[in-house]
């Protein structure tokens, strides 16, 4: 019972969605250079379905170096951040700006500072636009631990580093989960925004520009399904490792 | 194992903005090994500060505190700690979180034989089948319980007790009080209990000691001469009853009100 609904519900809604989708298209009488409806879609997929995979490929294994890179640099930073102060109170308003500065403006600057380097700047962009949440999470866990989880250790002689590892960065993993929640759909988001925007691009994101420069609607609309599986199928993969490593922190319901 | 503590003209100020706070002024304690003293006072006295003095998180100011004779210079594997929060690590089962210690100090011990000593502390404790369980999964007086138990797997020469029954119901409170009692009788430790519960002092310890307002000093040392052997009903015998107005009278003294 609880399997089917945990399978049949998220199913539901999302057939009812196609089909309001499909509902609005006819009852508009939109033409395909208008809007495209769910049912143009299989035949965009079948007719380019090579592209689809190259380009998925493309898309998905920038996203996941940049994420990784987003990862090993935002804990590092905030780990400097959760443990000194001083770091903290210098790096926060210099993140602050960093991370407020829209990223699609971003592209042009890196596009021409490596100039055909479409696999770093694409990663690059992945990057920078995923690793402020690890950071903020990981120091903002390191800095309210409190002080007696510190101390129970410490008391006995423990190095900082024997803290860290026993008791700071696990109590810090549901916060950083939840952070790597939302990098990872902002890392996807900022390889889509450099295959988009630069010139020359690879992946889904150059696909959708295909379709755009050749009026192919049906296609662009593909690319975005493609798009958002490929975000769900990223979102619940970090769903699982939460499970995995941080478990603990889930509560039964009730 | 059990080491005496000593405090000698320990007197100690905290750096704050707006100048040096004193907390603890020209202050003096000895506590015999393997006694059990409790400290009482006013709020914000500088108790606290006691503790991790003790525990050697902290050097004082001025003056010097020995354990076993020898000057505390910082933090050492000889000394347990348990707070008002019990601070169990949620990831961790009971049986893990109570062998933490072990993980630090006891590399000579096999894994078996630190699964042993956690299990057998547990069940003196009443946790017998609640190894596995999570911290999340038990009540607040069953984890203060394990708290207890991490506090001396390690066997230290010194406890340091800083209000661990102070969040807990009335009822919980005095089973654990019970409790402590029992693991006085199976493990040797010199014993600090910070507490605001003047009953909990007289059950509790062997010699109460009263702080005076910010900037403790020692202003009254109270022996509570009940014997080892206590029950809850002794707290209502004549004996008791004057231990504690006297203890009342001393607080009272520290808030500085007048006593008539």
């Amino acid at each position: 019972m609880r399997s089917l609904r945990q399978v049949g519900v998220p199913l539901a809604a999302m057939i009812a969605f196609l089909l309001a989708w499909e509902l609005l298209v006819w009852a508009n009488g939109w033409p395909n250079f208008v809007m495209a409806s769910p049912s143009d879609l299989p035949p965009a997929f079948a007719r380019y379905w090579e592209l689809f995979l190259t380009g998925s490929w493309q898309t998905l294994w920038r996203t996941m170096v940049g994420l990784a890179l987003a990862v090993v640099f935002g804990i590092l930073l905030g780990m400097i951040m959760g443990f000194s102060r001083l770091a903290r109170e210098a790096l926060y308003p210099l993140l602050v700006g960093f991370n407020a500065v829209p990223k699609a403006t971003v592209v042009p600057i890196i596009a021409l500072l490596f100039i055909g380097q479409h696999d770093l700047n694409t990663v690059l962009m992945a990057f920078m636009i995923s690793f402020f949440p690890i950071a903020v999470s990981i120091s903002i866990g390191l800095s309210t631990l409190e002080p007696e989880y510190r101390d129970i250790l410490r008391s006995l002689g423990a190095s900082n580093t024997t803290i860290f590892w026993k008791i700071a960065l696990p109590k810090t993993l549901p916060e950083f989960f939840g952070a790597l929640k939302v990098s990872v759909t902002l890392a996807f988001i900022g390889t889509n925004l450099m295959e988009i925007i630069s010139p020359h691009g690879r992946g889904l994101g150059a696909l959708f520009d295909s379709g755009r420069t050749n009026a192919d609607y049906p296609l662009m609309f593909a690319v975005l399904i493609a798009l958002a599986l490929l975000g769900i199928a990223l979102f619940y993969v970090v769903v699982f490792l939460e499970r995995i490593f941080a478990g603990w922190a889930e509560r039964s319901p009730g | 194992m059990s080491l005496p503590i000593s405090l000698e003209h320990v007197t100690h100020a905290y750096r704050t903005a707006s100048g040096p706070l004193p907390v603890l002024d020209d202050l003096s304690i000895d506590m015999p090994e393997g006694s059990f003293t409790a400290v009482v006072g006013p709020s914000g006295c500088g108790k606290s500060t006691l503790t991790r003095l003790v525990a050697g998180l902290m050097k004082p100011d001025q003056g010097i505190v020995r354990l076993g004779g020898q000057p505390v210079t910082g933090p050492r594997s000889t000394v347990g700690m348990a707070f008002q929060n019990p601070v169990l690590l949620e990831w961790r089962t009971i049986l893990q979180n109570v062998m933490l210690p072990l993980e630090i100090v006891a590399s000579g011990m096999s894994k078996t034989q630190q699964q042993d000593r956690a299990r057998d502390l547990l069940a003196v404790v009443g946790l017998e089948g609640f190894e596995d369980k999570k911290p999340s999964e038990l009540s607040g007086g069953m984890r203060q319980r394990a708290s207890l138990c991490r506090s001396i797997v390690h066997r230290p020469e010194v406890l340091i007790l800083d209000e661990p029954f102070g969040a807990l119901d009335a009822f919980t409170r005095e089973d654990l009080w019970q409790t402590m009692h029992d693991l006085r009788r199976e493990e040797s430790f010199t014993c600090v209990l910070i507490t605001h519960d003047l009953r909990e002092s007289v059950f509790l310890s062997d010699r109460t000691v009263v702080f005076s307002a910010r900037p403790a000093r020692a202003q009254k040392v109270v022996e509570i001469d009940l014997g080892d052997q206590r029950g809850l009903d002794d707290l209502y015998a004549p004996r008791a009853v004057e231990l504690l107005a006297e203890l009342r009278r001393e607080i009272q003294i520290a808030q500085g009100r007048d006593v008539a």
